[in-house]
């Protein structure tokens, strides 16, 4: 069987990352992939953190258990890089990637991580910019394509240009796909 | 053709809701059954569905409302969990009892308390007793079609009961995932227009509904409403084949994965199927004999399947979500107990898990199949229960 790829979304309750794990596996299904996407659902509250999950692969996914050891950890905001685990369970060749002003090297010696690979970008910058508020979560998506191209970036900004369609103003759909191309350009490696 | 879609377990159900149209939904908000109503709503204020659309002050009145429009002839569904059930306990007995064809998806959560909004089965299983049909979903495919197919049960006349088609709370309601549904016309053409056999609104065959039923003849009603249940299994295979003609996918009473030359079998209901199957395929790939038996219809009990699905079982381990307080074991347990009493020395052993949300996880199942190894032959008291993932 073909391995499946599993994801897990640090973030703050009102970041996005509820929203950005959903958002991903609907983008994935676009492409004929299955998916999944969940968030962990406590007492979430603005501000509190909280996680999403995905599971993506070429074959149907009838696991539905949490998910352990994700090969790949986004962190929306690196005030959790000492608030929560965010390395639990990624494996040697997991992937971490993070929006903070700080290089990858920083983040490396801060969490006093061995192996794996770290990226860094300034989303929540980009998203000021680009949107007019601080909401990391697409310009992560666009990193996180950049980073492990498993969907095309394409793909993503098609399922925010129709989901948001409704809700949104044309200016803000068109920031948020702006700042997933930067992010996509400016995430950087150790 | 088939629409793929990608939708979390609740709009599932309420994208089944919207294809059926019901003529009545009545509706009272609970977490995690919520979102399913808030997606039906959308779809009754956008114009999308003709349902007359009943917001009530409880589930109680959510239920009771039910009733009555089910008993005027309408076509009826609701939703609700855990609390929310509960709160209905008494009407969800009469909506049995008058033989209302109501279909009702219920997102499992455990009862309160302490206050607790995640999955278990302590809900639906509380009222495996009240009479209605319980068809248990694993993933946001299997809830969307058991909600279509719930409907030709309900109302098919030899049974004529309302349905539960029931789905984890979180671990399906609140999941993305992918699924294939009807497109709209198959869908229609599938439910058809429903005509009650009787309606309080039809003044020239006037039909009493509910009336006191003392010694003379509730004893006859309640053998009726057995009759219509055990009719049950007959219409859910029929319909279950019938779903699998038009939609590729069909269904019957259990999915006996891989049972068939089995050692070991685990028994299992909901989302728990999903993750046990990915562990019967991997220990299959190590030549381990082992295999799953899902319960689909726990109500009405799936008896010859399971007769079938654990004939070669040495030992078989049943997972129960939710606790039968001072009883030996838990609900499923004590049927399976039940079911194999007299056929022969597999080696039955229950599993408590899942309260409250606890996760159930890959190593989790591998390591109930790999104790059933060691159990094999031995006798194991109804009332010793094993925890899995519990602390202390």
């Amino acid at each position: 069987m073909a391995e499946m790829l599993e994801i897990r979304w640090h973030g703050r309750g009102g970041q996005g990352a509820k929203t950005a794990s959903l958002l991903l596996a609907e983008a994935a299904a676009m492409e004929g992939k299955y998916s999944q996407g969940f968030p962990d659902y406590g007492p979430e509250r603005m501000g509190a953190p909280m996680r999403g999950f995905n599971r993506i692969s070429e074959e149907p996914i009838r696991v539905h258990c949490a998910i352990y050891s994700p090969k790949i950890v986004v962190v929306l905001d690196d005030t959790l890089l000492t608030a929560a685990d965010v390395a639990s369970g990624m494996p040697d060749d997991g992937i971490m990637i993070v929006n903070t002003l700080k290089p990858p090297q920083a983040i490396r010696s801060e969490l006093g991580l061995k192996g794996r690979t770290i990226y860094t970008v300034n989303a929540t910058g980009i998203a000021i910019d680009e949107i007019g508020r601080p909401i990391p979560n697409s310009p992560m998506l666009g990193a996180l394509i950049k980073v492990s191209p498993f969907l095309a970036l394409d793909s993503v900004i098609e399922q925010i240009r129709k989901k948001f369609s409704h809700g949104f103003r044309p200016e803000v759909l068109d920031g948020n796909v702006r700042a997933i191309n930067r992010a996509h350009e400016e995430v950087t490696s150790e | 053709m088939a629409r793929r879609l990608t939708l979390t377990g609740n709009d599932a159900a309420a994208e089944a809701m919207r294809q059926i149209d019901p003529d009545v939904v009545t509706c009272f908000p609970i977490t995690p059954q919520t979102e399913l109503m808030h997606k039906f709503a959308e779809f009754v204020a956008d114009g999308d569905v003709k349902a007359e659309m009943v917001l009530v002050e409880s589930e109680h009145s959510a239920m009771s409302a039910a009733v009555g429009a089910a008993s005027a002839g309408a076509r009826v569904m609701t939703a609700t969990s855990a609390n929310g059930l509960a709160l209905m306990w008494e009407i969800v007995y009469i909506a049995a009892s008058n033989r209302l064809p109501i279909v009702m998806p219920v997102v499992n959560r455990a009862l309160s308390g302490p206050i607790n909004i995640h999955c278990d089965h302590s809900d639906t299983m509380g009222c495996r007793d009240t009479g209605w049909i319980q068809l248990y979903s694993e993933n946001a495919q299997e809830v969307y079609d058991n909600v279509l197919q719930g409907i030709l049960i309900a109302e098919n006349p030899e049974v004529l009961l309302p349905v539960m088609v029931t789905f984890d709370g979180f671990i399906i309601s609140h999941t993305v995932e992918v699924l294939d549904a009807l497109d709209d016309k198959d869908a229609r053409d599938w439910v058809g227009d429903y005509k009650s056999t009787y309606s309080l609104l039809n003044t020239d065959e006037p039909a009493t509904f509910g009336p006191l039923d003392l010694q003379d003849y509730y004893f006859e009603h309640k053998r009726q409403q057995i009759e219509g249940m055990n009719n049950a299994t007959g219409v859910i295979k029929s319909v279950g084949e019938a779903y699998g003609k038009l939609s590729g996918r069909a269904y019957g009473m259990t999915e006996n994965y891989m049972t068939d030359d089995a050692d070991y079998v685990v028994v299992a209901l909901g989302s728990t199927c999903g993750t046990a199957k990915v562990v019967v395929d991997e220990m299959r790939a190590e030549g381990k004999r082992v295999g799953l038996l899902k319960i689909r219809s726990f109500r009405p009990f799936p008896h010859a399947e399971i007769l079938a699905g654990l004939a070669s079982a040495k030992a078989v381990g049943v997972l129960d979500r939710s606790v039968s307080f001072g009883a030996p074991g838990g609900p499923v347990h004590k049927e399976i107990l039940a079911a194999l009493s007299g056929t022969g020395d597999a080696t039955v052993v229950n599993y408590l898990y899942g309260l409250g949300g606890r996760d159930i996880s890959l190593d989790h199942i591998r390591t109930v199949f790999e104790e059933l190894e060691t159990l094999a032959g031995k006798t194991i008291p109804a009332d010793e229960v094993r925890f899995i993932g519990l602390r202390g």
